[in-house]
């Protein structure tokens, strides 16, 4: 009993302690970011410091922050929804009306996300000129779209298969069109995992990094392209960088907080359970 | 067209899309790759054969590249998965704030890798200004410069922290599915807790070491944004992956055959970790 007592501790406080280190840079940067330029490099200010906003004023009156949090979100959002439209009905016809390419196309969708971003870069960045989608939200979207796409059939796919057969057949067998039966029938059961996919596909389009750095240069440059901006020499803002990190990653921390339960099933595309 | 026929094409926009958006480019990539195409040199155009694959596999920093991106991939895997099977252990405990704690190891998952690979640069590793530095000087000791003497483990140290949260949440999540009666049987049976571990939890977590290992490797395998914001692929070479060096000759030195070439050996390596993953998702589709 005692000795199950001491390691029941131990295990607590090393848990602890583990969290705590692995939170630490993520801490660390909000931290920062309530410093002045001058205390954030200040070695005996580590702890002690005044707090202020200052830094985050700046991030927002010049480094046009709002533009590029515009930017994220625009593409981010309209990216997922684009995905939603094309993968609920795709997910829809494989599930419930299987044919024998089904199967294939599924390997096929998921064969595609094992095309290296890097193998496809110049024919894109060509196309993408020739089409004056170059640094526009359109394209980041479409390339986003591209990206997620597989992932969130495979996710919908593994979640509509759970759903009884039967329940769909009764609606269909009383006359719902097909449309109403997806919006009827289909969705209202399946929207812990249509929920569980969008918010996938929001952080993975929030956090996309290769494309936007890529693609996009100003007028559609999301939060990711701005951060990159810090990483030249002549800038070493602490506070500043810590402010726009921690306004750049708050947002879908906090909603990957949230949804953090269902994120399993989708990030190994059901396979582990 | 009866109802039933239209739902069984549903997918069909879908996969079109998918086919234009990967297929149209991967094609374009392998013709790029046989040309001689380098906008620095515009009149020499024309039918390159292997040329441009010749000159790749001749250079030093191409076989540099590929060094330091399996180096990358298999360092990070291996203390993503060692650290995320311990995690997985500690986490699967009953005690205090469990919750709380799992909120915590799983958010660097959520930070974007531009900044997780800028804050780690400057606010822990800077020599002078950062964390690490100030605390070591403060123990006695002296402040490491971690992206001029060592980059490849600065980089290493940043996707480990970015990749933990993943393997941990995964192997946590099959770790819960382990049958304790077997666990306390072997308990009965004088088994003690090392042998439990290696003979019951282990076995138990293979498929899902298998989809971390798998999952993380292509993730892995295209790593550019925490190398873009950091080192630039420097100093020389030292961090250059085969993903940077293609973005290096397309974007910088504008040699686009060239690094269509390299763009293909890039796809054929991830199409040889690919197969590998689809044999194991094949067999989700049985059920």
């Amino acid at each position: 009993m005692r000795a199950s007592r001491v390691s029941h501790t131990s295990v607590m406080l090393l848990a602890w302690t583990v969290a705590l280190v692995v939170f630490f840079p993520i801490a660390w940067t909000v931290l920062t970011s309530f410093k002045t330029e001058s205390s954030a490099i200040d070695a005996s200010a580590m702890l002690h410091f005044q707090p202020t906003l200052s830094s985050y004023s700046e991030v927002f009156d010049r480094a046009q922050y709002v533009d590029y949090a515009i930017n994220s979100l625009i593409v981010s959002v309209g990216a997922t929804l684009l995905v939603a439209i094309l993968a609920v009905p795709c997910a829809y016809s494989m599930a419930f009306h299987p044919a024998r390419s089904t199967r294939g196309l599924l390997l096929w969708m998921l064969s595609t996300k094992m095309l290296p971003p890097v193998g496809v870069l110049m024919p894109m960045y060509i196309l993408f000129r020739s089409m004056g989608l170059l640094d526009t939200r359109i394209g980041l979207i479409l390339m986003d779209t591209l990206m997620n796409l597989p992932l969130a059939v495979w996710m919908l796919f593994t979640f509509f298969k759970e759903i009884p057969r039967d329940i769909l057949e009764a609606g269909r067998m009383d006359g719902a069109r097909v449309t109403d039966e997806i919006r009827h029938l289909l969705l209202p059961l399946a929207l812990p995992g249509l929920a569980s996919t969008s918010l996938l596909s929001l952080i993975f389009c929030w956090n996309e990094a290769f494309w936007s750095l890529t693609l996009t240069s100003s007028s559609a440059a999301p939060l990711a392209a701005f951060i990159a901006s810090f990483s030249s020499p002549e800038g070493l803002f602490f506070a500043k960088l810590s402010a726009a990190s921690t306004l750049a990653f708050a947002p879908i921390l906090v909603l990957g907080w949230l949804g953090q339960r269902r994120l399993v099933r989708g990030l190994t595309f059901g396979a582990v359970k | 067209m009866t109802s039933r026929h239209r739902a069984s094409l549903l997918w069909t926009p879908a996969v079109i899309l998918l086919a234009a958006g990967s297929i149209i480019p991967l094609l374009m990539t392998l013709w790029f790759s046989a040309q001689h195409y380098n906008l620095v040199t515009p009149d020499l155009t024309g039918f390159a054969g292997f040329e441009n694959y010749r000159l790749l596999i001749g250079d030093p920093a191409f076989w540099a590249s590929l060094r330091n991106t399996l180096v990358l991939v298999g360092s990070v895997l291996l203390v993503t998965i060692v650290l995320g099977v311990a995690l997985a252990v500690l986490f699967n405990q009953d005690f205090p704030g469990r919750n709380i704690t799992r909120l915590l190891v799983i958010a660097p998952f959520f930070i974007m890798p531009t900044v997780s690979a800028l804050i780690w640069k400057n606010l822990l590793m800077h020599p002078v200004y950062g964390v690490f530095g100030i605390v070591a000087r403060d123990l006695g000791g002296t402040a490491v410069d971690w992206f001029a003497d060592h980059p490849m483990v600065s980089l290493i140290m940043i996707l480990s922290w970015e990749w933990l949260p993943f393997s941990s949440l995964i192997l946590l999540t099959a770790l819960q599915s382990l049958d304790q009666e077997q666990l306390e049987a072997a308990r009965m049976d004088g088994a003690g807790a090392m042998a439990r571990f290696v003979w019951i939890t282990l076995p138990h977590l293979r498929r899902a070491v298998s989809v971390v290992i798998m999952m993380e490797t292509i993730f892995l395998l295209a790593v550019f944004a925490e190398i873009f914001v950091t080192t630039s692929g420097g100093p020389g070479t030292a961090t250059t992956n085969l993903a940077y060096l293609i973005y290096g000759r397309a974007l910088l030195q504008f040699d686009i055959g060239g690094a269509a070439a390299g763009g293909v050996i890039a796809i054929i390596l991830a199409n040889i970790v690919a197969a590998l993953l689809a044999r194991t998702m094949a067999t989700q589709l049985e059920a």
